[in-house]
């Protein structure tokens, strides 16, 4: 074996620095290269399209929905072909979350991180970077799967009243916005997962956020619950998705404003940490 | 370079290391020893910014770790604890680094060369070997060609041809003028590869010299002979400033003679000697001599532990 190394900086290795761009290529060859990634990814799409279209196959109008599916999917109910095509979002929003954790949290648990920051310093670039590589991704891989399964939905809601297609007013940005929701649960799973480092709490508290806190919401006395329920992050997620605004809900926009402000301050809160604390 | 200085770390109300000042030059290879808990692993977390100081100061090239631009091109290091993803394959593990760096593809291959890993750079490192994952670790700190090496046991999980690499592998960095700092355990192994010694216990630095004038001051080992007539070289040897003591039967510990005195000694009177080696005292007597005090973690004797079972 050879023990020399090349005297003086060897081929390709002078003049370097490290960059966002560098980060985000690092960060996008680490997401790749686990094949947990792949499995989780895809299995949040198949949720999508499973659920979706089991839902739109199964609804009767005369018998309501036979499989909503899980509770919590969709807002105000299975009562139209777009809530019945995005039953798998509550799912799928666990998947790309769990992805996001994976991403941040995972690295603490094997240590990794320490190479991680050994050769990013700054730390924040990596948070950044994760960020950028899991948001986009996860939103485009779920468009395809609302779309897929809106798509494949109409087919089984052929005839029925409650029908729509691609065209009809609304159903594009619900999908979309479901699409962006979905994206932005797993930059909260890498906020998460990077404020808590360790992927067992990273998931407790992703799950404790989205699926908890509203029910916890409603033991809030009325008047206080009407006020503020519309605000937790899982409420103004949904209201990014609804097809039709429900009263006392955020409007898709401020949904969209709302949620985006919960996953800036969990992300805050893993800037600070992560410049506060040792690794 | 590598300067501390005053570098302290407390971890709740413990001082893990305390106002340790020292410095690691290029063109050698500093040995860092210490006993467990030493803390030498923080030390050298300190020095890469993963753990912030408490006080005190450490830089690297002059500047603090986190200021460099292009940091592995200064500095690489292998840490102690196992700091790779295991569902990831070497080749990906090291390209993901080299990104950061803008480090080409043609680096990522040349050091997985140089490491051995040329068969298994593309299987999960999660099924590595011990040593494999070391010579990843080590491949990993090559990787920006640095200045400065710093190794957290490299040894260890090694086999013999391993340890060798590594021997010769540090060896040609330092004389490449880079500066090399490892941790080891294995004495005998750091009594071939080091140069300069940093020795601590309870974070405070015990001593910061050469190998040679380490194992100097500790004082001569004395001249071992092995013999059936012990007892009477014993008395023909006996002389004021000489002092003899008999490990076992047949086996005498000379100091204050040299072995050619002892040999002529002993041939002129016709007493047959088997062996007759001048014992250099060995890193491992004088380290333990130093940190004797320093030890946290003392052993029982062997057997204390058995009543209680
Ligand atoms: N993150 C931490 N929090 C609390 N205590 C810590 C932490 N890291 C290390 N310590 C403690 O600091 C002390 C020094 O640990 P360190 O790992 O630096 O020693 P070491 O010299 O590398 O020991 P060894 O030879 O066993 O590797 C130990 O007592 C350890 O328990
Ligand atoms: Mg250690």
């Amino acid at each position: 074996m050879s023990t020399t190394l090349t005297a003086g900086p060897a081929v390709g290795t002078t003049g370097r620095k490290v960059t966002g761009r560098g980060v985000l290529r690092s960060e996008w060859v680490k997401f790749w290269s686990l094949r947990s990634s792949w499995i989780t990814l895809v299995a949040s799409v198949a949720a999508l399209l499973v659920f979706g279209s089991v839902a739109s196959f199964t609804y009767s109008s005369d018998g309501g929905a036979a499989l909503n599916g899980p509770p919590g999917a969709g807002a105000g109910g299975p009562g139209d072909a777009v809530s019945l095509a995005l039953a798998g979002s509550t799912f799928a929003a666990l998947g790309v979350g769990v992805l996001g954790v994976l991403m941040s949290a995972g690295e603490y648990g094997t240590g990794m991180v320490r190479s991680t920051f050994a050769a990013v310093p700054g730390r924040l670039p990596v948070l950044w970077a994760k960020a950028t590589v899991i948001g986009p991704l996860a939103a485009i891989v779920a468009m395809a799967g609302v779309l897929a399964a809106f798509l494949t939905g109409t087919v089984g809601l052929d005839g029925e009243t409650i029908a729509l297609s691609l065209g009809d007013d609304g159903v594009p940005r619900s999908l979309v916005g479901a699409a962006v929701y979905l994206g932005l649960v797993a930059v909260l799973g890498v906020a998460l997962g990077s404020l808590v480092r360790s992927t067992a709490a990273g998931i407790a508290s992703l799950v404790g956020i989205l699926f908890i806190l509203p029910g916890l919401g409603s033991l809030l006395p009325g008047s206080l619950h009407d006020s503020i329920s519309p605000y937790l992050p899982s409420n103004a997620g949904s209201s990014i998705f609804a097809l039709q605004e429900a009263s006392g809900s955020l409007s898709p926009a401020a949904g969209l404003a709302v949620f985006a402000g919960w996953v800036a301050l969990a992300g805050a809160g893993a800037a600070v940490r992560l410049k506060k604390t040792d690794v | 370079m590598i300067e501390a200085h005053e570098l302290t770390k407390r971890y709740g109300d413990r001082k893990v290391v305390d106002r340790l000042s020292f410095v690691v030059r290029p063109g050698e290879v500093t040995g860092f020893l210490g006993p467990n808990g030493a803390g030498k692993s923080t030390t050298m977390r300190m020095i890469v910014g993963l753990d912030a100081p408490t006080s005190g100061s450490v830089t690297v090239n002059g500047r603090p770790y986190a200021r460099h631009p292009a940091p592995l091109h200064e500095i690489g290091v292998l840490l102690d604890a196992k700091s790779v993803h295991p569902g990831r394959s070497a080749h990906s593990h090291l390209m993901a680094l080299a990104h950061t760096h803008g480090i080409a593809r043609s680096r990522v291959d040349e050091v997985i060369e140089v490491a051995g890993l040329t068969k298994v750079a593309g299987k999960r490192v999660g099924a590595f070997s011990l040593g494999m994952g070391q010579r990843l670790g080590i491949a990993a700190a090559l990787l920006g060609d640095p200045e400065i090496v710093m190794l957290d046991e490299p040894v260890n999980g090694l086999d013999p041809e391993g340890v060798l690499w590594v021997r010769n592998l540090l060896r040609s960095l330092a004389d490449e003028g880079r500066a090399v700092m490892l941790s080891s355990h294995l004495m005998s192994e750091m009594a071939l590869i080091a140069d300069h010694l940093v020795i601590i216990g309870r974070g405070r630095l015990l001593a910061d010299t050469s190998l040679s004038n380490f194992t100097r001051q500790a004082g001569g080992g004395g001249v071992k002979v092995v013999t059936d007539q012990a007892t009477r070289l014993r008395t023909l040897l006996a002389a004021p400033g000489v002092t003899i003591s008999s490990p076992s039967d047949e086996e005498l510990t000379v100091t204050g003679r040299e072995a050619r005195e002892i040999g002529t000694v002993a041939a002129r009177h016709g007493v047959p000697v088997y062996e007759l080696a001048p014992q250099a005292v060995s890193l491992e007597a004088a380290f333990m001599d130093l940190t004797h005090d320093a030890v946290e973690y003392q052993s029982a004797p062997v057997g204390a532990g058995r009543k209680a079972a």
